[in-house]
């Protein structure tokens, strides 16, 4: 993975720049990765900017796509370099951005999980396989516009702006990760963000933000996994009768928690709405019941990632955050080997399998990031 | 600053720079009937004339167009279109595999949309197509071949084409033959006459003259329709008011640079083969791509195993050093060359190449610039394309 044996590891967090530093700021065509690259040049690095080109057919991404890989995103970019006066290159990650986020959500959806692509490009392909190649060119970090914040402390805290916090997809990178990461926006609400991208000439300072999956351009993921796994017709069956109260045309495209869209043949013998319990990609089966049979009052992960101070030998007192922009409840978080425990202080619903728990610490100057793991049941 | 990359673009010519401005500043449409327009044809005309002595070729024989691109353009289809109005049978373009995009990429959308059959003629593993397989293709398709159209020189790994031969070969078969000359002229010498092609493409700005201004040169007997219609300023071939100011630099250029092309060969010459030795020696594993001697005097062309080109030119470049890593962009991503995969290169090699070219602003510190970064600058490729291992 990332060597960590030269240049600036731990010594690169906004807040204690130095010059001379070599970085490379992902540009993504948006105002966050612009004002970014911007800021990092006024911090006095050396900065190059970079647009990772992640669909294998652009032609596919032209028309109507509103994620971060259209044509039309990477000439944004080029711009945003221009005026920030910055050298810029497309690099092609398509292939690997295939390989470990878009076959790893189809194969997640499959298996009856919910993945969220975002935290595994981050994991795999940001501060992976782009971190590692700017490391072997001779770059000390990679510089991204995640709303997050990294001090000198090196630990890794939510934005100022907690509406635009992206602390959660972020909390899967390891300390050689966070250590080579830069992110000057972490201190800024993203209004301000916008506002120093107009007073900074770029032209992207009011283009709308990008929300849904960039690989699904028309943003019908169930068309996508429908297209991608074929239909599977199955059963919609109640939890507490056993019975069959629906069909379905592919058990991979429900998610724990999913109201809409159930189209059930008849309704729940007590008239109030059913939910997705859960998905049995075995039997191709999607349970269903009624919203106090969502709650969940712990969970447990795997693949932990603790990068908040020294790993707990016990439990330990904290807030956890099941899903992207999800509620922030009182847990007590144990660690097991490879395995993590969160018990909750109040039940949650749509816990979903293939999300991460991410841990905090409350803190006036940011919750920090404790540790995240992917949660398994 | 160490520009090696003039086969992209090189920069212009005092005597063109200042003649184009002298121009500029005048008025007159070269197609209006007062005194204005009068004095703006006759420097049309007699850049016309500079152009066509230069190459070999009669005035009437030159067409100004908006560049190279437009003049591939005008030859491939416009006399692809021509020939199939003249005998219906007549519907295969052949070509080389190594051709430029601008091409490759029409002879494509003759294919694509107009119903046009078409022959890819292989190469050796030096670039050159021969004439033997030329041959071979009209002997077994020449009653149905409207065009064959072969570049003068290889843009990308500088290997020359024996187009003299090629050009005889489709005569024998009575087709037309179009060339591609943008990287040869000033570089190697060029006759459009004595060559015995049918038309011949020539852009500025890879001579010393402006871009978005170049020639098709077409033999007198040869038709093409026109992909631009209006007012037919251009022997009614194509449309589109004359560009008097660039056309006159145009011709500037390119008689500078016919007149100065032995005297340029020899020095840019020399500056290469010392560059090609001094790379060879800071990197003795690169492989030199193209013919070592049958090339244009600027290019040297490598490929780094175990590197990737892209990476290469990020850290040059960083340096302050520019290259070309020589291969078609959409949406900014490489391809592998499409002329080293037809050369035999497997996509490793390909995309490891590097293209080196030099021009009349080149000199020895260049090369001392790039020689000197060159090893740092592959141990990091190395180490980047090292993780692009199967894990």
């Amino acid at each position: 993975m990332i060597d960590g044996a030269e240049g600036g590891a731990g010594t690169l967090g906004w807040g204690r720049e130095r010059d001379g530093v070599r970085v490379l700021a992902a540009m993504s065509g948006g105002v966050d990765s612009a004002v970014a690259a911007a800021r990092a040049v006024e911090a006095g690095h050396d900065v190059t900017g970079v647009h990772l080109a992640l669909a294998r057919n652009p032609q596919t991404y032209r028309t109507g796509a509103r994620g971060c890989c259209t044509l039309e995103d990477s000439r944004d970019a080029r711009r945003a370099a221009d005026v920030v006066g910055i050298p810029f290159y497309v690099w092609d990650m398509a292939d690997r951005f295939h390989e470990d986020v878009v076959d790893d959500f189809v194969a997640e959806y499959a298996a009856g999980r919910t993945p969220n692509p975002c935290l595994r490009c981050n994991e795999k392909i940001k501060f992976a396989a782009v971190l590692d190649r700017a490391v072997a060119l001779g770059f000390d970090a990679v510089v991204t516009g995640h709303h997050a914040r990294l001090g000198p402390d090196g630990l890794l805290r939510r934005s100022v702006d907690i509406a635009k916090d992206q602390s959660y997809v972020l909390a899967v990178l390891t300390r050689a990760q966070l250590d080579r990461s830069v992110f000057p926006l972490g201190e800024s609400t993203k209004a301000q963000v916008r506002e120093e991208a107009a007073r900074r000439g770029l032209a992207v300072a009011d283009k709308p933000d990008s929300h849904d999956i960039c690989f699904i351009a028309d943003g019908d993921t169930r068309g996508f996994l429908a297209g991608r796994l074929g239909e599977a017709p199955g059963d919609v069956v109640d939890a507490l009768t056993g019975a069959v109260v629906g069909s379905h045309t592919g058990a991979y495209a429900y998610t724990v928690g999913q109201r809409r869209g159930l189209h059930l043949d008849r309704p729940a013998p007590d008239g109030r709405p059913r939910y997705v319990l859960s998905i049995t990609p075995k039997t191709n089966t999607v349970t269903v019941g009624p919203a106090e049979a969502l709650e969940v009052s712990s969970v447990r992960a795997e693949r932990v990632v603790w990068t908040g101070g020294a790993r707990p030998a016990g439990p330990v007192g904290c807030e956890v955050q099941l899903r992207a922009h999800g509620d922030v409840v009182p847990a007590t978080v144990e660690l097991t080997g490879d395995t993590l425990r969160a018990e909750l202080g109040r039940p949650l619903r749509g816990v979903a399998a293939g999300q991460a728990v991410v841990a905090y610490r409350p803190d006036p100057a940011g919750d920090v990031v404790l540790g995240s793991a992917t949660i398994t049941a | 600053m160490a520009y090696l990359d003039h086969a992209a673009t090189t920069p212009m010519l005092d005597e063109a720079l200042e003649a184009y401005l002298a121009a500029a500043r005048e008025v007159g449409n070269a197609s209006s009937l007062h005194a204005a327009g009068r004095r703006a044809r006759r420097r049309v005309e007699e850049s016309r004339e500079r152009v066509a002595a230069a190459l070999g070729a009669r005035p009437s024989e030159v067409i100004f167009t908006g560049g190279g691109t437009e003049s591939d353009n005008l030859a491939v289809k416009g006399i692809f279109w021509a020939r199939r109005s003249a005998s219906p049978g007549r519907r295969r373009l052949v070509s080389s595999a190594v051709e430029h995009h601008a091409v490759l990429d029409a002879v494509d959308w003759l294919v694509d949309h107009e119903g046009a059959e078409v022959g890819w003629l292989p190469v050796d593993a030096a670039g050159r197509l021969a004439p033997e397989t030329l041959r071979a293709e009209l002997a077994a398709h020449g009653d149905e071949v409207a065009l064959v159209t072969a570049m003068w020189a290889n843009n990308e790994v500088g290997t020359l084409q024996p187009v003299a031969a090629l050009a005889a070969v489709a005569a024998e078969h009575g087709v037309p033959f179009h060339t591609d000359a943008i990287q040869a002229v000033g570089q190697v010498p060029v006759d459009f006459a004595a060559s015995g092609v049918s038309a011949l493409t020539v852009t500025g700005h890879k001579l010393g003259g402006p871009a978005g201004v170049g020639a098709l040169v077409l033999a007198r007997d040869v038709a093409a329709t026109p992909l631009l219609h209006g007012g037919g300023q251009e022997r009614d071939v194509r449309s589109g008011t004359l560009d008097t100011a660039g056309i006159v630099a145009f011709a500037v250029a390119v008689e500078a640079a016919v007149k100065g092309q032995q005297e340029y060969a020899a020095r840019v010459a020399a500056l290469r083969d010392d560059l090609v030795e001094r790379v060879r020696h800071a990197v003795p594993e690169v492989v030199f791509n193209g013919d070592p001697a049958d090339r244009l005097p600027g290019n040297a062309h490598f490929s780094f195993p175990g590197c990737e080109g892209d990476a290469l030119l990020l850290l040059l470049d960083a340096q302050g050093i520019a290259c070309s890593t020589g291969s078609a962009c959409s949406a900014g991503v490489a391809q592998p060359s499409h002329v080293l995969i037809a050369m035999g290169a497997d996509d490793d090699r390909a995309r490891s190449s590097l293209r080196f070219t030099l021009g009349h602003t080149s000199t020895q510190a260049e090369i001392d610039a790039l020689v000197t970064a060159l090893p740092t600058v592959v141990d990091r490729a190395r180490r980047a394309a090292a993780l692009r291992t199967p894990r």
